[in-house]
């Protein structure tokens, strides 16, 4: 900080500078920036007609200020400027995982004789979502946002937390109200989209998606629907293995975070 | 308008080009769209030129690092960005402007360039500031609270051209940026282009050759994948005989560069 100025120096600086030359005036300003206590003694030299400029002032920015614009708005949250087009984009896939959940639990509580159909769909339920999520075809900017930093497997990753945001609540009811173990239905439904997610850094999201929706329905929906048993997959025991294998795939999935920087041309 | 500059950004750097290339091949699909291309580019305004087809936009996106390229190697500000690198911290100091390019409809122009800019990592405090200042160096200061679906082609093309130089990066690629200006707008344009090339190295594609010859430093001059011919507007011109095709020297000399190429490889 600079030397304070004396009491004199103040008062002439006050009274608008009569013998003051320039460098004496600028180093008093540069001054009175830094420190307080000299502004509060430039506010007791001040003069009566500073006084009432500085009240004229004061009186016309309220003035102002009160016939102006109101202030803008402070900025709504980033989440909600971002997820906007995520939440359209979305909506349609999300409703009809949605209506097809309660459909199979409508169906389940008029025939009974079938296997639980919530458990058989609930593994790939969040598949379309994801698909959706992370799809060229469906974010209109995907160009611009594969060429930033931020594009990679966070994004997937909170782009795919909102699609399970909406499935694993209506799984959740869906599984109470047929009163299954909720454990057989969200660990598949978890081991099912980290196998998309670890076998789209080789293929792709969406064709990850599409091939274990196929694979699931083939292997498994079809034969216990056509048997009208529980498959060996689904049976009380199989909750470790499903866990087991949402585990891995979770660390197959964070040893090749980088294959998701870029939006192949298979995405 | 003024701006802070960092510490990082006046230190001297340890690459001897912002973008280079060597042997570089990039697939388009299953065809190999750039093949075997060399490119050193430094500090400057670079027009790349070349007939339809030549691999241009290609080159943009794999500059851009959208996509991965087939083989080669590529050198962007010191870092190599093909194979598995990790491109973040060379994704901060790009800008990229698609050729054709989609954005959400529902977004205002400013809310589009910060979210861009929220994609580029910048820091938070700096980003209002940043994308003020983008919007008024395209000229859409009057239009920054408009919806994007309401602007006319032009308006988009700038509103493209602001979310690239919103992080002032070191390597700017813009994609035909021209198409849908004005003729004023591309003065402005071209102004705007000579401003940032001062520091940046600009990579410029485009099909008209009065536009490279007026704003632009250095001509590059891709066919079939391959660089045909680098130098200055100068030597483009000096190409070009009184017999070759074209209204203007720089045609002139665009065109017998081209057909000279075509007749190497077709021997």
């Amino acid at each position: 900080m600079t030397t304070h100025p004396n009491l004199a120096v103040i008062a002439r600086y006050a009274d608008g500078g009569p013998g003051l030359d320039e460098a004496t005036v600028w180093s008093v300003e540069v001054h009175l920036e830094t420190c307080a206590d000299c502004r509060a003694r430039l506010a007791g030299s001040t003069t009566g007609d500073t006084r009432t400029l500085l009240d004229r002032v004061a009186a016309d920015l309220d003035r102002g200020i009160a016939a102006g614009p109101a202030p803008v708005r402070p900025h709504r949250p980033w989440s909600a400027v971002r997820r906007r087009w995520l939440v359209w984009a979305l909506l349609p896939w999300l409703t009809m995982t949605v209506v097809v959940l309660g459909c199979a639990v409508l169906l389940e509580s008029v025939r009974p004789g079938l296997p639980s159909l919530v458990l058989l769909l609930a593994p790939v339920a969040p598949l379309p979502g994801v698909a959706v999520a992370w799809s060229r075809r469906q974010d209109p900017a995907w160009e611009l946002i594969a060429g930033t930093p931020a594009a990679g497997l966070t994004m997937l990753l909170r782009r795919t937390v909102a699609v399970l945001a909406v499935v694993v609540p209506a799984l959740v009811l869906a599984g109470a109200g047929t009163g299954l173990s909720l454990a057989l239905v969200l660990l598949p439904c978890l081991a099912f989209t980290a196998a998309t997610i670890a076998l789209g850094a080789l293929v792709g999201v969406r064709r990850a998606a599409v091939g274990l929706v196929a694979v699931w329905v083939l292997a498994v929906v079809l034969p216990s629907l056509v048997t009208a048993g529980l498959p060996v997959v689904l049976r009380p025991g199989s909750a470790g293995v499903w866990a087991l294998a949402t585990v891995a795939l979770a660390g197959f999935i964070g040893a090749r975070a980088d294959s998701f920087r870029r939006l192949s041309s298979h995405s | 308008m003024m701006r802070m500059v960092s510490a990082a950004e006046t230190a001297p750097t340890t690459y001897p080009w912002a973008v280079q290339a060597e042997g570089l091949r990039v697939r388009a699909g299953r065809h190999l769209a750039v093949d075997g291309l060399d490119l050193a580019l430094g500090v400057g305004v670079h027009g790349l030129l070349g007939p339809n087809g030549a691999g241009k936009t290609t080159l943009m996106r794999a500059l851009a690092t959208v996509v991965k390229p087939a083989g080669g190697r590529l050198t962007l500000l010191g870092e190599s960005v093909d194979g598995r690198a990790d491109l973040r911290r060379v994704r901060r100091g790009l800008g990229y402007l698609p050729q054709q390019f989609g954005f959400y409809p529902r977004f205002t122009v400013r809310e589009f360039v910060e979210y861009m800019a929220w994609l580029k990592e910048m820091p938070k405090t700096m980003v209002p500031g940043a994308v003020q200042r983008a919007i008024d160096r395209v000229g859409l200061t009057a239009k920054a609270g408009a919806r994007m679906k309401t602007l006319s082609g032009g308006m988009l093309r700038r509103a493209g051209i602001a979310q690239a130089i919103v992080n002032d990066p070191e390597v700017l690629l813009l994609d035909e940026p021209t198409v849908g200006l004005d003729p004023e707008q591309r003065l402005d344009f071209r102004e705007l282009l000579r401003d940032i090339g001062v520091d940046s190295c600009v990579l410029v594609s485009t099909h008209l050759v009065e536009d490279v010859v007026a704003a632009c430093t250095d001509v590059v001059l891709v066919n079939e994948g391959r660089l045909v011919h680098q130098g200055t507007p100068d030597s483009l011109i000096a190409e070009g005989g009184a017999g070759d095709a074209g209204d203007s020297p720089a045609e002139r000399g665009y065109s017998a560069l081209l057909r000279r190429h075509r007749a190497e490889a077709g021997k």
